[in-house]
């Protein structure tokens, strides 16, 4: 067994729809002129999470910390490099073609771009039928009628049903992508930055439309989103990923109120807040993110932290420790307390 | 007016495409003071990137097409000067930051090279002192160890190293007026912390004039002393920054803030705006927030175009709005007389229907 995060948090995590237990995903790095492989980037490192049947869990984090590659790994459009994905019950982390195929019924993905995720040469029912079509037998009138159903479950109109990708605003080809997403009836939804690329007015109503979905449906959401205040909307718990690890794991309500890991704190002091008040105590983070490919030792966020304690931050990988109950933090700041 | 080093004034901007004509601007007008950051807030199409791309000069055209109106910078119509002049002011006293720090450096020259351009194009200044000027503004840019960076190129350096490096070439001239379309929407959250904390020291410091673009009402309450909210092409409404989040008066301002989840407080549910943005190849006649305005006022708004006026009020006559619920009209028939006089104050007005 690795020396990755072994925490008290597994021991929370045996009731969810989906648990991960220290889940790996490495990409090989090659180089040289036989191209071999120079060592790994390793997208995510060690990752332990938990959703709730019905709960929206927020995945939150910058670019290239690895968020995506682990909504990725769980949905097994990446083949896990080490640690285990148990989802409805099963095993899913080795699970074959056929398996994959029962499995996708009830977990789907939506993607930040829909007009890259939808096929332009597809019309917005073979689009909304084409993962029923692969995933399940009904027969064609239950598709069409599922279809039907779904199209102003979304907001759309049947007449949009023969219309093209290309023809539809942003916001609308998101919620053409969710119709999508939803034909099969699934338990999970992975949703990846869903409304990154709409404008506020646009996404505002595709997060109402997420929510009321997950009343209807009884829907789980991995939200993966960059956008704190999206996250604080939409989220019941928050897990806040720092280079392919997790800093921290809270409610969104404590987490908001009082969050314990300096990085976590920095970040939601970044957020730029639209009121005429101006921040005075804003936390500015050193430099840049290190690269995954050579992170750094001990706790990988000390080489910009604020609230550095001294050599153990850069010699020793800090445990994902329980300050207080529920509530889950990667840092020294907190080693006492298990 | 002297105290503005640029106006800008009912601009007009057509886009002559296989479809039709696209009314990208249409009756533009605002002005940036001197010493000034004044946001342009919009939503994607609304026109904020060709404003002041006319302003630079960057216009492709065809198939852009300015109609009408005026541009001054300085007392001078940047409309009406040659290629060569536009060259002098461009680049020199008026620079231009763009959104994606990748697509705005050249990847096979040297940030040396690139940053030093702008200084032996715009002055006469010898390639040695425009190199330790250049690494004087990378230095203020907070890039450390500058000296070395002169000699790398843009692919070694990571997005925030990118974008300071942008900032300090768009700076080394000092310039009087910036332009930053979007500096920060490419980058992370803890990253655009950093770079807005620059732009603002860098201001202050320079006492340049800056045009700070944004799709981010967080980002640009920050920055900014005025803010300009366009839609569809337009101004519609223009305000001291403490107006905008306080007091605002257009329908359209206020539906955009409560769009937006905030970190403070909590809804079940966002406030959204009904419909679309009208389709610019045919705008409405009327107001063209008409069809998805919560406060719509009756068949004036989607007959008469309202004109951005300054709203009477005892604080300050720079707020301005282009909204009929500030017009008078009553007992007029059409077409209503609305480019005569200031608007009826009405801050009353302002809340009235909202729940």
């Amino acid at each position: 067994m690795s020396e990755s995060i072994r925490s008290t948090y597994e021991v929370a995590q045996d009731d969810g729809l989906l648990t991960t237990t220290d889940l790996k995903k490495y990409f090989p790095v090659k180089g040289g002129i036989l191209q071999q492989k120079v060592g790994d980037v390793k997208a995510v490192d060690g990752v332990s999470l938990a959703i709730e049947e019905g709960k929206t869990l927020g995945l939150v984090g910058e670019s290239g910390c690895g968020k995506s590659t682990l909504g990725k790994t769980i949905m097994r459009l990446h083949d896990p490099t080490d640690g285990s994905i148990h989802f409805n019950g099963e095993e899913i982390s080795d699970a074959g073609k056929s398996r994959l195929k029962e499995i996708r019924k009830n977990m789907q993905i939506i993607f930040q771009d829909p007009a890259s995720s939808l096929n332009p040469r597809m019309s917005v029912a073979e689009l909304i039928q084409e993962p029923m079509k692969t995933l399940t037998d009904w027969s064609k009138e239950e598709r069409r009628d599922r279809t039907l159903e779904l199209i102003n479950e979304v907001g759309l109109q049947e007449g949009h049903l023969q219309r093209a990708p290309h023809e539809f605003s942003g916001g609308q080809q998101q919620r053409v992508a969710i119709a999508r997403a939803l034909s099969v009836n699934p338990k999970l939804i992975v949703a990846d930055e869903p409304t990154s690329a709409l404008d506020v007015s646009v996404q505002a109503k595709i997060l109402n439309l997420l929510s009321d979905l997950q009343d209807t449906y009884d829907l789980t959401f991995l939200f993966i989103s960059h956008d704190l205040s999206v996250i604080k909307h939409i989220c019941d718990d928050v897990a806040v990923m720092y280079l392919g690890q997790l800093a921290e794991v809270a409610s969104t309500e404590e987490i908001f109120e009082d969050p314990k890991h300096p990085y976590t704190k920095a970040l939601m002091s970044a957020v730029p807040e639209a009121s005429a008040e101006s921040m005075t105590d804003r936390i500015l983070l050193e430099g840049d993110v290190p690269s995954p490919e050579d992170p750094p030792s001990g706790c990988r966020f000390h080489t910009r932290c604020q609230e550095y304690i001294g050599e153990v931050c850069e010699t020793e990988k800090p445990q994902f420790a329980e300050p207080s109950t529920g509530r889950y933090c990667a840092c020294h700041h907190y080693d006492g307390s298990t | 007016m002297a105290d503005n080093i640029l106006t800008v004034e009912d601009l007009k901007v057509d886009f002559h495409t296989e479809e039709g004509t696209v009314h990208a601007l249409d009756g533009v007008s605002f002005e940036v003071g001197y010493d000034e950051v004044l946001g342009v807030i919009g939503e994607s199409g609304c026109g904020k990137s060709v404003t002041v791309l006319s302003v630079m000069g960057l216009l492709q055209s065809p198939p852009a097409d300015i109609v009408a109106g005026t541009i001054e910078y300085e007392g001078t119509d940047l409309l009406s000067v040659s290629d060569e002049e536009l060259n002098e002011i461009r680049g020199g006293q008026i620079s231009m930051v763009y959104q994606d720090p990748m697509t705005s450096l050249n990847p096979v020259l040297t940030i040396g090279h690139q940053v030093t351009e702008p200084l032996l194009r715009h002055t006469d200044m010898s390639k040695a002192n425009a190199r330790e000027k250049a690494i004087e503004m990378l230095e203020s840019c907070g890039l450390a160890d500058a000296d070395r960076l002169m000699d790398e190129y843009p692919h070694e350096l990571s997005g925030g190293m990118r974008q300071r490096v942008v900032i300090a070439m768009a700076l080394v001239t000092e310039p009087d007026l910036l332009i930053a379309d979007e500096p920060t929407t490419a980058l992370d959250v803890t990253i655009q912390a950093q770079i807005m904390d620059l732009l603002e020291n860098l201001q202050e410091e320079f006492g340049m004039s800056v045009i700070f673009i944004s799709h981010d009402l967080g980002v640009i309450s920050e920055i900014s002393d005025r803010i300009a909210v366009m839609y569809a092409g337009r101004v519609v409404e223009s305000a001291s920054m403490e107006r905008i989040f306080e007091s605002p008066l257009h329908p359209y301002t206020r539906k955009l803030s409560e769009s937006i989840p905030s970190l403070d407080t909590t809804v079940d549910r966002l406030p959204t705006i009904e419909g679309q943005v009208p389709s610019l190849y045919d705008p409405p006649s009327g107001c063209r927030f008409a069809s998805r305005c919560p406060q719509y006022h009756g068949e004036e708004c989607d007959m008469v175009d309202p004109q951005l006026q300054p709203v009477e009020s005892e604080e300050n006559t720079a707020h301005k709005v282009a909204c009929h619920l500030y017009t008078d009209v009553s007992g007029e028939s059409p077409p209503w007389d609305v480019g005569d006089g200031y608007a009826r104050s009405v801050a009353t007005e302002a809340t009235r229907g909202d729940n």
